[in-house]
């Protein structure tokens, strides 16, 4: 038994700052919520008002583009297609939207603090720890004040999934400008490039590869996150699976697992083809 | 005037540089000073100058300092103490932006490992510094063709670096550096990574543009035969310090201590 006279506990302390924040900066919180949701609301709209045989189309056009060969296209479109044969393309398209606009987030704050964190080996010190959190505390314990700030629905469920997903990105953003050869960065150096040129032109480009790496891990534990996302009210494909759980239907469930399957499969496939860098060192 | 004066330039790798400096401005030998303060002393009170139109090739060892000392030149490192003049300037009161328009207008740099941007063309490599400083896409385009033509790489315009052999990427880096078009080029071993037959060719290409352009060489080299055959005239470091700078003759005839003698005695061995 752990002596009592050692114990304590900051759960109190924790509670009223949360209280705190909901009382004196709720209407910022709202306001937040309210302009994320509209972003939200109306992605998920045009996703679902295009025909499903647009949608295809375009899939199809950017997997081309991605992986150059007929293949891997064929097989990207053809499983979306069996996701629709299903009867799952709305809530498809539901997550779909969760999902782009979770990543998006993830990639407007989490490059920057990459490039910030390959600069400043103080900032990277900081944050390795904070991201070490982010990976591993479970999401429901943030989920409870996210959910007190935000009210139930999509925005909490956005919350959750960029606090989970963007920490891969940060770290793969930082490393991989620190990879790159510090001869070709003093080379950039001596002709007199300054910040702006050195980054947009040469590490930005040379990162590249491991950046993609980056974004496709986003986007994969973005997409974990849809069935805890659908217990706090956002709709999707994760939504069929929490129902299959609660009435004990098994094959409900299933279908709207494999259909969260072949949406990552077919997003990590066309993610990894452009972060293959074409012209890359072979040596 | 010279074109580069270096006075009494002491560089101190490591956490306590004053501390450093004191041990070694009171005749502490380098490895006192890595003992007692865990600092490396790159540079050790070298003082020397360089003529405009002159190959000036500084040799010495590997860990003699003769790289970081040229990263002096054009700020890639700065000194602990002591004053540098390019064209009578004090290089080191530069700030960032005047800096930058010396690096992009005066000096440019030949490196050992070439140091070419992967992702980039032959051709966008050689105009790379001209890009920088801005200059327009024709006038890019031309320059570099031309450099690109003169040492030798018509038809690679359109190659990756990581296409073309070693002796043809120190081309680029040669071109690069000279499209430029700077008063002042840096070579930081430039030829030391490629194999001898095509380590001569270069040599031989530098001669005879050198002929032509009159422009200031500052070459690194590890190797005596090199330096013989290209150097106006040559200084040899040895810890970080000046030992002797002399025309080639001067090495050879008369070597300032046994160090330099070593040099040319095993020169003489293999010959």
């Amino acid at each position: 038994m752990f002596p009592e006279r050692f114990t304590f506990s900051i759960a109190d302390w924790v509670n009223t700052w949360v209280d705190e924040l909901v009382t004196n900066y709720g209407d910022v919180f709202r306001h937040i919520s309210d302009t994320l949701l509209w972003a939200i609301i109306n992605l998920e709209g045009l996703l679902r008002g295009t025909p499903w045989w647009l949608m295809l189309a375009i899939v199809a056009a950017i997997a081309w583009h991605a992986t150059r060969r007929a293949l891997p296209t064929l097989m990207i479109v053809g499983l979306l297609f069996l996701v629709g044969a299903v009867g799952l393309w709305d809530k498809l398209m539901q997550t779909l939207a969760l999902m782009l606009i979770a990543t998006l987030i993830s990639v407007i704050i989490g490059i920057p603090l990459g490039i910030l964190s390959a600069r400043s080996n103080r900032l990277r010190t900081v944050l390795m720890p904070l991201l070490d959190i982010m990976q591993t505390m479970p999401s429901f314990v943030y989920l409870i004040p996210v959910l007190m700030l935000f009210g139930l629905g999509k925005v909490p469920a956005i919350f959750a999934t960029v606090i989970y997903a963007m920490p891969p990105l940060i770290r793969l953003t930082d490393l991989g400008i620190r990879q790159v050869d510090g001869e070709v960065m003093e080379a950039v150096n001596a002709f007199g490039a300054n910040r702006l040129q050195q980054l947009f032109g040469v590490q930005l480009p040379l990162a590249l590869p491991s950046i993609m790496a980056g974004i496709n891990q986003t986007t994969m534990m973005a997409l974990s996150m849809v069935v805890i996302a659908s217990m706090i009210g956002a709709r999707g494909l994760g939504e069929d699976v929490l129902i299959g759980i609660q009435t004990l239907n098994v094959g409900r469930g299933l279908e709207a697992g494999l259909a969260i399957v072949i949406l990552a499969v077919v997003i990590d496939r066309i993610t990894q083809a452009y972060g293959r860098a074409r012209h890359q060192a072979s040596q | 005037m010279s074109k580069i004066v270096v006075k009494n330039v002491f560089k101190i790798f490591g956490a306590r540089p004053e501390a450093a400096l004191n041990m070694i401005q009171q005749g502490q030998s380098k490895d006192q000073v890595l003992a007692a303060t865990g600092c490396v002393v790159g540079v050790n009170d070298l003082s020397l100058a360089i003529e405009p139109g002159e190959i000036f090739v500084i040799m010495g060892l590997s860990g003699s300092g003769k790289s970081t000392l040229v990263r002096h030149f054009n700020r890639l490192i700065d000194p602990t103490s002591g004053e540098i003049l390019v064209d009578g300037e004090d290089i080191l009161q530069y700030d960032r932006q005047a800096l930058r328009e010396f690096r992009r207008r005066k000096i440019s740099m030949v490196f050992q490992s070439f140091g070419l941007l992967p992702h980039k063309t032959v051709l966008d490599n050689v105009a790379y510094g001209l890009k920088v400083r801005g200059e327009s896409k024709a006038h890019c385009a031309e320059r570099a063709l031309h450099w690109i033509d003169t040492v030798g790489l018509k038809g690679y315009e359109k190659s990756y670096p990581h296409q073309l052999s070693g002796g043809m990427r120190q081309r680029v880096g040669l071109a690069r550096a000279l499209a430029a078009d700077t008063d002042i080029i840096l070579m930081d071993e430039a030829f030391s990574a490629l194999d001898p037959l095509i380590r001569a060719e270069m040599q031989d290409q530098l001669l005879e543009l050198q002929q032509a352009l009159h422009k200031t060489i500052v070459f690194i080299t590890h190797d005596l035969d090199e330096a013989v055959r290209i150097g106006n005239r040559i200084a040899i470091l040895k810890d970080g310090q000046l030992i002797q700078v002399g025309t080639p003759k001067e090495i050879l005839y008369q070597p300032a201590d046994e160090y330099v003698d070593r040099f040319v005695q095993r020169r003489v061995a293999t010959v």
